[in-house]
C-alpha cells in the first residue's frame, strides 16, 4: 500500500483493509455475484440466519420449554389445534409445537456444527496426506472409504447411532458421531482428488525444486488452494446432515426427547395423527426442516455458482451498436 | 465391431475385479462395527426375557463365545455360501427376509425411480435449456424444496391430504387385507403376482397402495435429477460440437434435442447407480411412514429389538445391492457411450 | 475483377464486458473473391477469430455487431436468426481450431453427415446422402470403410479432415478456417493446409484462412490481411506483403518468425493493445519502432498504394492530414511503455 495518504478518510479505512486482505479477495466474487446466484445467496443466508437466531435465543424466544406440558399447574391440552395460547397447536405429548420448533433449531444446529467439526478434522488431514503422499496408505484409505460409500448413508448413521446409543449418554454427541462417519468419506474423497491434481501443478513442482519440505508444501501451497472448495461442500453437507439427523430422529435414534427437541422425532410422534386428519403436528416441524435445509442448500448452491467458474454466467452487457458514437 | 465387443468384455472383467476388495472391506467394516459395541449380541437381544442358561446355550450355538478371528472367518465363509446369518429374536434366515420383504422394497424403489425420472429429467432439461429464465427459476426452486423435503414429511402430508381429507387413496400397507388373503404368491412382487394370475381387482388395489409411497419417494429423488440434468445441459450447451453443429446451420431445436439433451443424459445413468444407496436409505423412511412391509421396515423392527445378527445381515445385503447396481450401471453406460470402452 | 463472394464493409463487433465494450473488430473492410484464399493473420486477441465468426453471425449472446457483410447482394448483419442459419452450411462454412472436440462423441461420422445434409437438402434419399458424404470424405482422404465409426476412433488430423468434409459436403461458396492446424502436429498441418489450398482448384470454394502462423499464409494464400487491435492494418497480395511489408507491424511480425536464416530471436516489445481502453492515435504506436508524433495523436487514415495494397500507417500519408512537426520521431516515456507491458 502506498505510504503517501495523509487524508483522514483513507487513514481510517486502512486498518480495516489491512485486517483481512485475503478475506477481501475471497469475498470478491460474492460481492460481484449477479442475478440468480445473488438471489440464491441472499435468500439462503437470510433463511439460515433466521434459524441460527432462533437456535441461539431459544430460551428467550420460545413461549414454553420444549418439554413443558403444563402452565402453573394447568396441563396443556393434548393435540389441540392452533389457538392463541398455542399458535401452532400442541402434540400428542401435550407440548407446544412452536416451542418444539424453536428449541429444535438449537438441537439441529448443535449436532450439525459438531458433526462438521468432527468430519473436517478427520476428513481434511486424511485427504491431504493421502492425496499428497499416495502409496499404500492412500490405496487402503480409498478402498475403505469406497466400501463405506456402499452402505446407504442413512443406514450407516442409523447403525452407528444404534451402537453408540447404549454407551454415550448425550444424544447430541451420538447423533453428531453418526453423521460424522457418513461425511468423512466425502471430505476425504474431494480433498484427496483435489490434492492429487494440485500436486502436479507447476507452482508446487517449483516449491519442491527449491527444497521446500513436504509439510511446508502441504501447509503453504496445497492447503490454501484446496481449502477453497470446503465452504461450498460444508454448507451443502450441513443441509444434507440436517436431513440425516431428522431421519435418525424419525426412526427414534440420536437425540432423545428428554435431552432436547428434535424435529424428526416430532414428526415421528405425528405418524398416528395423519389418519385422523391432524395436520399441525406434521406440517410445522416438517416446514421447519424444509426451510432450514432449503436455506442451507440455496446458500451452498449460490456460493458454488459464484465461485465455480464452469457455472458462473459471464457478466455480459448487451451492446447497442446504434447508440455507439462513430468517433 | 469385434474389437469393441471384446474390449467391452475386458472392461467388465476389470470392473468386476475392482469390486472384490471393496466387498471384502465392506464385510470387514460391518463385522467390526457390530463387534465394537460392548456386550454379547444374545444378551442384547434377549436381555431380561431369557434365563441365563438359555442365553449361554444360544451364545454357544451361534458361535459368539469363540475368539473374534474365528467368528470372522466363519462369517465370511457363510456369506461366500450365500448365508447371511440367522436372526436372534425370531430365528429367521436373513436370506428369507430378503426374499420376502425384498420384493416389497424392490416394488417400491423401482416405482419411485420411475417417478423420479419422469418428473426430474424433463424438468431438468427444461431448466438447463432456458437457463436463468423464469422457467429455470421456478423449477430450480422446486428442485431445492423437493431435495429439502424429508420423505417422511412429504409422506405424512400426502397421507393427511389424499388419505384423511380427500379420502382418495390408501395410506398404509402394500395391499388391502382382503386382497392379500386372496392372492397367490409367485414372485412376492404383488403387482407381478396379480398380473400372472390375471387378477385385475387385486392389481388395481396394489397399484393404489403403491401410488402414495412411490410418488413420495420418487418426488424427493426427482430433486436430485433436476439439479443434475440441469447442470449437465448447461455444460453440454457450452461444448465445442454444439457450436460446430450451429456453424453447419443445424436447427436450434435439433442442436438442443439431438446433441445437447442426449449427451447431457449419459451421466444420469451413472447417477442412477449412485442414487441406489440414497434410495435405499429413503426406502427405510418411506416404508416406516407407510407401514410398507419392505426390508427397511424389517430393519427398523430388528433395530428396535436390538437383534445384531439381523441388522448385520441386512446392512450387508444393502451394501451388496449398492455395489452390484453401480457395476450394472457402469456396464450400461459403457454400452451407451462408445468412448467409455476405450478408457 | 469478378464480383466478390463476400464483401465486408465497416464491420464492428463489440463484446460487452463489465469494464465497458471491448472492440474486438473495429471498422473492418474486406473482399473475398471466388476461389480465392485469403489469409488473416495477427496475434491472439487481434480480433481475427471474431472477424471470422462475425461474418457467419456466430457470436455469443449479447455481442454487438454493426456494419455490412454482403453476400450475393444481401447484408448478413441484421438478418433474422433463421435466415442466417440457412446461410450457414450451404453458403458459408466454418471449421475450427480444435478438431478433437468438434464432433459429437455419441454420433457416428455417418450420423453427422446425414444430419447436415438432411438439414439443408431435405429431399435427398439415403443413397444420395451416402454418395455425397463418401465423396466429400474421399476428397479429404478418409476411406469409406470408416464411415460408420465414432469420432473417438480417429486421430486429431483425421477429425479435422472430417470437419472439412462436413463443411464441403454442402458446397459452400466460402469456407472460413479458424486456425485449423494450431492443435495439430507439423506434418498433419502441412497436409491440411495443402488440402485447403487445393480447394479452389477442385471446387472453386473461397477460403478465409485465419492463423497466427505466417508460414502457412505464405504457402497457401493469395492475399493476406494483417490484423492488429481489431483493425486491418495492411492488406494485399501475399507475395508482395511478405517481400515488402509497408506497415511497421507487418514488418516486425515477419522478423519475429523463425526461419532457416534466423540467427537470433526477434520479438516485438510490449503487449497487444487493450480493446476496452485502446491507446490514443495509432493502436501500434506504443510498440512501433518508427512511431512519429502524429501517431500518438490521431488514428491513421487508410491509404491505397499503387500496387493495390491497403495500409493504415501515417508513414504512408496522407501528408496533408499530418499536423506541423508531426513527422518528428515520438519521444516516449519509457516507464509508461513498461507499465503497458
Amino acid at each position: 500500500m502506498s505510504a503517501a495518504s495523509p487524508t483522514p478518510s483513507s487513514a481510517a479505512a486502512r486498518p480495516r483493509r489491512a485486517l483481512a486482505p485475503g478475506l477481501g479477495r475471497a469475498l470478491k466474487p460474492i460481492a460481484e455475484a449477479r442475478g440468480f446466484a445473488r438471489g440464491m445467496l441472499w435468500s439462503g443466508a437470510i433463511l439460515t440466519g433466521v434459524f441460527v437466531f432462533m437456535g441461539i435465543f431459544a430460551p428467550w424466544l420460545s413461549p414454553y420449554r420444549y418439554d413443558q406440558y403444563q402452565l402453573k399447574g394447568a396441563a396443556f391440552p393434548q393435540l389441540a389445534p392452533p389457538s392463541a395460547l398455542h399458535i401452532f397447536g400442541t402434540n400428542v405429548q401435550s407440548t407446544d409445537v412452536l416451542a418444539q420448533i424453536i428449541w429444535g433449531a438449537q438441537t439441529e444446529l448443535e449436532v450439525v456444527a459438531l458433526a462438521l467439526i468432527f468430519a473436517l478434522t478427520i476428513g481434511v488431514p486424511l485427504g491431504l496426506i493421502a492425496g499428497y503422499f499416495g502409496g499404500i496408505f492412500d490405496r487402503i484409505l480409498v478402498l475403505i472409504m469406497d466400501a463405506m460409500y456402499a452402505i446407504p448413508p442413512l443406514l450407516l448413521a442409523l447403525v452407528i447411532a444404534f451402537l453408540l446409543g447404549s454407551s454415550i449418554t448425550s444424544g447430541i454427541v451420538v447423533a453428531a458421531c453418526a453423521i460424522t462417519i457418513v461425511y468423512v468419506p466425502q471430505y476425504f474423497r474431494v480433498l484427496r482428488n483435489h490434492v492429487t491434481s494440485v500436486r502436479e501443478e507447476p507452482y508446487v513442482e517449483a516449491a519442491r525444486a527449491i527444497g521446500a519440505g513436504p509439510f511446508t508444501i502441504l501447509r503453504k501451497y496445497i492447503f490454501f488452494n484446496v481449502i477453497q472448495t470446503i465452504p461450498v461442500l460444508a454448507t451443502l453437507n450441513a443441509a444434507d446432515a440436517i436431513l440425516t439427523l431428522t431421519g435418525l430422529g424419525f426412526l427414534g435414534y440420536g437425540v432423545q426427547p428428554t435431552q432436547g427437541a428434535e424435529w424428526g422425532y416430532d414428526v415421528s410422534r405425528a405418524v398416528g395423527d395423519a389418519a385422523s386428519g391432524i395436520w399441525w403436528t406434521t406440517l410445522f416441524p416438517g416446514l421447519a426442516i424444509v426451510l432450514l435445509v432449503t436455506g442451507l442448500t440455496l446458500l451452498g448452491e449460490g456460493l458454488n455458482e459464484t465461485i465455480n467458474p464452469v457455472l458462473r454466467q459471464r457478466a455480459t452487457t448487451h451492446m447497442n451498436m446504434d447508440e455507439e458514437d462513430p468517433a | 465391431m469385434a474389437a469393441s465387443g471384446s474390449s467391452l468384455k475386458s472392461y467388465l472383467l476389470v470392473r468386476i475385479a475392482m469390486v472384490i476388495p471393496t466387498i471384502l472391506i465392506l464385510l470387514t467394516l460391518v463385522f467390526l462395527l457390530m463387534r465394537v459395541a460392548p456386550g454379547n449380541p444374545v444378551t442384547a437381544a434377549l436381555g431380561g426375557h431369557a434365563p441365563p442358561a438359555v442365553i449361554k446355550e444360544l451364545t454357544h450355538q451361534l458361535g459368539y463365545d469363540r475368539p473374534l478371528y474365528q467368528q470372522f472367518g466363519l462369517y465370511v465363509w457363510h456369506i461366500l455360501h450365500g448365508n447371511f446369518g440367522t436372526t436372534i429374536t425370531d430365528k429367521r434366515q436373513v436370506t428369507e427376509i430378503i426374499l420376502q420383504n425384498g420384493a416389497a422394497t424392490l416394488e417400491l424403489t423401482v416405482a419411485a425411480m420411475i417417478v423420479a425420472l419422469l418428473v426430474g429429467v424433463p424438468i431438468g432439461l427444461l431448466a438447463g435449456r432456458f437457463r436463468d429464465r423464469p422457467v429455470d427459476a421456478v423449477t430450480r426452486l422446486f428442485g431445492v424444496v423437493m431435495y429439502a423435503m424429508p420423505v417422511f414429511v412429504l409422506g405424512l402430508l400426502a397421507q393427511i391430504l389424499f388419505g384423511s381429507i380427500l379420502n382418495w387413496l390408501p395410506i398404509s400397507g402394500q395391499a388391502s387385507p382382503l386382497t392379500t388373503a386372496l392372492m397367490t404368491t409367485h414372485t412376492n412382487i404383488l403387482l407381478m403376482d396379480a398380473v400372472i394370475d390375471g387378477n385385475w381387482p387385486a392389481f388395481w388395489d396394489v397399484f393404489d397402495h403403491l401410488i402414495l409411497p412411490a410418488t413420495t419417494l420418487g418426488l424427493v429423488f426427482a430433486g436430485v435429477f433436476i439439479r443434475l440434468v440441469r447442470v449437465n445441459v448447461i455444460r453440454t450447451l457450452k461444448d465445442d460440437y454444439i457450436e460446430a453443429a450451429r456453424a453447419r446451420g443445424i436447427r436450434e431445436r435439433a442442436v438442443v434435442y439431438r446433441h445437447a439433451f442426449r449427451n447431457a443424459l449419459v451421466p444420469v445413468i451413472t447417477v442412477i447407480g449412485l442414487e441406489v444407496a440414497l434410495l435405499m436409505g429413503g426406502a427405510v423412511l418411506t416404508e416406516t411412514t407407510f407401514n410398507w412391509p419392505g426390508i427397511g421396515h424389517a430393519l427398523y423392527i430388528y433395530l428396535e429389538n436390538r437383534d445384531y445378527a439381523a441388522v448385520q445381515g441386512i446392512v450387508i445385503v444393502f451394501g451388496l445391492v449398492v455395489v452390484a447396481s453401480s457395476l450394472v450401471v457402469d456396464f450400461i453406460s459403457a454400452l451407451i457411450d462408445p468412448r467409455m470402452r476405450y478408457k | 475483377m469478378t464480383e466478390p463472394v463476400v464483401s465486408v464493409r465497416d464491420l464492428r463487433v463489440y463484446y460487452g464486458t463489465p469494464r465497458g465494450p471491448a472492440r474486438a473488430v473495429d471498422r473492418v473492410a474486406l473482399d473475398i473473391a471466388p476461389g480465392e484464399t485469403l489469409g488473416v493473420v495477427g496475434e491472439s486477441g487481434s480480433g481475427k477469430s471474431t472477424l471470422g465468426r462475425g461474418i457467419l453471425g456466430l457470436l455469443p449472446e449479447g455481442t454487438g455487431i454493426a456494419g455490412e457483410v454482403l453476400y450475393q447482394g444481401r447484408n448478413l448483419v441484421g438478418m433474422s436468426k433463421e435466415e442466417l442459419r440457412h446461410m450457414r452450411g450451404p453458403e458459408l462454412g466454418l471449421i475450427f481450431q480444435e478438431p478433437m472436440t468438434r464432433l459429437n462423441p455419441l454420433l457416428r461420422i455417418q450420423e453427422h453427415f446425414e444430419e447436415t445434409l438432411r438439414q439443408h437438402h431435405p429431399k435427398l434419399d439415403r443413397d444420395e446422402i451416402r454418395r455425397r458424404a463418401l465423396e466429400a470424405l474421399g476428397r479429404t482422404g478418409i476411406p469409406p470403410t470408416r464411415y460408420k465409426q465414432y469420432p473417438h476412433e480417429f486421430s486429431g488430423g483425421m477429425r479435422q479432415r472430417i470437419m472439412i468434409a462436413l463443411a464441403l459436403v454442402l458446397k459452400p461458396k466460402l469456407l472460413i478456417a479458424d486456425e485449423p492446424t494450431t492443435a495439430l502436429d507439423v506434418i498433419v498441418e502441412a497436409q491440411i493446409i495443402r488440402l485447403l489450398a487445393d480447394l479452389k482448384k477442385t471446387s472453386g470454394t473461397a477460403v478465409m484462412l485465419i492463423t497466427h502462423n505466417l508460414g502457412i499464409v505464405a504457402e497457401a494464400c493469395d492475399r493476406v490481411a494483417v490484423m492488429y487491435g481489431g483493425k486491418i492494418v495492411e492488406e494485399g497480395d501475399a507475395r508482395k506483403v511478405f517481400a515488402n511489408p509497408v506497415h511497421p507491424y507487418t514488418r516486425e511480425l515477419l522478423r519475429s518468425t523463425i526461419s532457416l536464416e534466423t540467427k537470433s530471436l526477434h520479438t516485438i516489445p510490449g503487449a497487444p493493445p487493450s480493446l476496452i481502453t485502446p491507446p490514443p492515435g495509432c493502436l501500434f504506436h506504443p510498440r512501433c519502432p518508427d512511431a512519429m508524433r502524429v501517431c500518438a495523436l490521431k488514428a491513421p487514415i487508410e491509404q491505397r498504394l499503387e500496387d493495390g495494397r491497403r495500409v493504415q500507417c501515417w508513414r504512408h500519408g496522407p501528408a496533408e492530414a499530418i499536423p506541423d512537426g508531426g513527422t518528428e520521431p515520438l519521444e516516449r516515456e519509457e516507464i509508461a511503455v513498461a507499465n503497458e507491458a
